[in-house]
């Protein structure tokens, strides 16, 4: 009757949620990081009255313009994607999921879209003060509205607030608060937003610095880098701070997502973090993982074995004894449903006991092997080098360019300039590798550890995801060109700036 | 700009829709999009489990297929 969920269409649906989302975030980040760019020069014509200013914001505005109105589309699409292919998750995560993005729908992307009109029509017809204001609060609900997808991203990595109602097959939200701001949520969000500041950064500083290596429009780079690389200094240093943070926070409630990232199979005190091969530092996972020089961090093997002390002072469940648990769980819940449909009140009890004391294993139930709770390391291992290796590259490369632009030197440093503009796609790499080890180095759990994918699934037809995954390629790639197109037009063309 | 407040939004919409010049290329290619995301593909590709479901059937739907996918697979 219950047909199995074959692997193929796991995959499929997988890839394809992939693809939308790793096309989404080409657009995204860009639109927080401009926003704030475009923000600051606004504010400066707004103080100075300078028709120079005026026509430099104007021109980041263009480019912003076109990154939001294609990332509209694309989120969009993401979000249909949970009803279509991820039906059961939707199902079984509730309101707790949609709450977070109702909200963002309806608060945030309003008042987005509300203020952007203003900002681009508005030139000519409101007062400078509300253009000014227009301007910000766009900046202002792109950065809320990303604050409630994050909110749902990281209930997902870190379930609280909820209780599961068996009777609803839902998860019911009990602590809007908790949900809203948990130590995940808050973390994700600077980390997520500030990164996008710092690729707005590197795309102004990179743009600005290809119209000096084309000695066009100098007054207008120099000044766009002058705000591009001092903003890109902030917004790095507090990437690198809040990834700390999440470092922390990982290896507390993920601890088998810090295990791949770090390619650890074996763990213990005082770790020493890998470089990459066998270039090691000593004790600094243990440092980075616990902000303690001899804290324990526990390997795959140590997490699949347990057996090891929590920092609760507990002892880890295997990952036998939590596969159990789970099942007992999933039991309970049938127990539950067939106690109803009987009137049983002594047996719906008893099942609902059970099922309150296994919940938290309850994703456990849908896992056979025990080694398919271990994400896939090779990807996670070098995204996550990837990823921290440019944020370390990125903040010497503002560092150098805020200096030399200082000193009046960097308009005759084509090497550095040339630099600067080949590091506008190491931002978008950076970007998406840092979604790679959240989302890849969490598998196999769409929910963590109360629902893997294989049980979140719809049951589709793998031939319709198949061929929708390349729908959606061939028409995310035709958007992404036109987007390529249009904005390399206007970046050729340059602002209308007089100088 | 005279009128009451509808018009006078209504008329700043319009006004600015037809002075722009590289949005509505951009607009028209995310249209045709959507248009194909959420019409084709829906309508052909992606069917409704729960559609025409009480609320009750639905929550019977989704919790046969959480337990049996644990149960039977």
């Amino acid at each position: 009757m219950f047909e199995s969920i074959d692997t193929s269409l796991i995959d499929w649906s997988r890839a394809q949620f992939a693809l939308t989302a790793m096309y989404h975030w080409l657009f995204v980040p860009l639109t927080l990081g401009l926003a704030m760019v475009m923000g600051i020069m606004e504010t400066v014509y707004y103080k100075t009255g300078s028709a120079f200013w005026k026509k430099t914001s104007q021109f980041w505005q263009k480019i912003f313009g076109i990154n939001f109105a294609v990332g509209i589309a694309t989120g969009i699409v993401l979000e249909f994607e949970f009803g279509t292919n991820w039906s059961n998750y939707s199902m079984f995560v509730g309101d707790i999921f949609g709450a977070p993005l109702a909200i963002e729908g309806i608060l945030a992307f309003f008042m987005e879209s509300t203020f952007v009109a203003v900002m681009y029509f508005g030139w000519n017809q409101v007062s400078k003060q509300f253009h000014f204001a227009s301007q910000w609060l766009t900046g202002l609900g792109a950065t809320i509205s990303a604050w409630w997808i994050l909110v749902a991203n990281s209930w997902m990595q870190y379930p609280v607030g909820m209780q599961f109602n068996p009777d609803t097959v839902r998860n019911e939200m009990v602590d809007f608060l908790a949900v809203a701001f948990s130590p995940m949520a808050i973390s994700k969000f600077f980390h997520t937003v500030m990164s996008g500041w710092v690729l707005g950064a590197i795309f102004v500083v990179g743009v600005s610095s290809w119209y000096l290596l084309k000695k066009r429009h100098i007054e207008f780079a120099k000044a766009s880098i002058k705000i591009g690389a001092t903003f890109g200094i902030v917004a790095s240093l507090i990437v690198a701070f809040t990834g700390d943070i999440s470092g922390v926070q990982i290896a507390k409630l993920q601890p088998m997502k810090m295990a791949a990232a770090e390619g650890l199979k074996d763990g213990g005190n005082g770790v020493p973090f890998t470089v990459v091969g066998n270039i090691k530092i000593p004790k600094m996972l243990s440092i980075l993982a616990t902000h303690d020089i001899d804290g324990y961090v526990p390997g795959i093997n140590n997490l699949i074995d347990g057996g090891y002390k929590l920092a609760n002072g507990e002892t880890a469940l295997s990952a036998k004894e939590k596969i159990e648990r789970g099942k007992k769980a999933i039991v309970a819940l049938a127990t539950y449903r067939k106690a109803v449909k009987e009137k049983d009140v002594a047996a719906k009890a008893e099942a609902k006991k059970v099922l309150d004391e296994n919940m938290q294993y309850f994703g456990y139930g849908y896992i056979k092997d025990p080694n398919s709770l271990v994400p896939p390391v090779g990807i996670t291992f070098w995204s996550f080098r990837v990823m921290v290796g440019l944020g370390g590259f990125f903040i010497l490369l503002f560092i150098v360019v805020w200096w030399f632009h200082r000193k009046d030197k960097y308009q005759n440093m084509p090497w550095l300039q040339k630099i600067a503009l080949w590091t506008i796609p190491l931002g978008y790499i950076a970007c998406e590798a840092g979604w790679i080890v959240a989302e890849v180095g969490r598998q196999p759990w769409a929910i963590q550890d109360m629902l893997p994918v294989n049980a979140a699934i719809s049951k589709l037809q793998t031939g319709s995801v198949q061929l929708t995954f390349f729908i959606f390629l061939i028409l995310f790639t035709i958007m992404l060109i036109a987007e390529i197109c249009i904005m390399v037009k206007s970046i050729k063309k340059g602002p209308d700036v007089l100088e | 700009m005279k009128g009451n407040i509808i018009s006078r939004v209504w008329n700043f919409y319009i006004d600015g829709f037809k002075s722009m010049t590289i949005g509505k290329t951009l607009w028209l290619i995310i249209l045709i999009k959507l248009f194909v995301i959420f019409f084709i593909l829906k309508l052909f590709f992606f069917p409704n489990f729960l559609k025409g479901k009480t609320e009750e059937q639905k929550q019977e739907y989704v919790s046969e297929e959480l337990i049996n996918r644990a149960l039977t697979e």
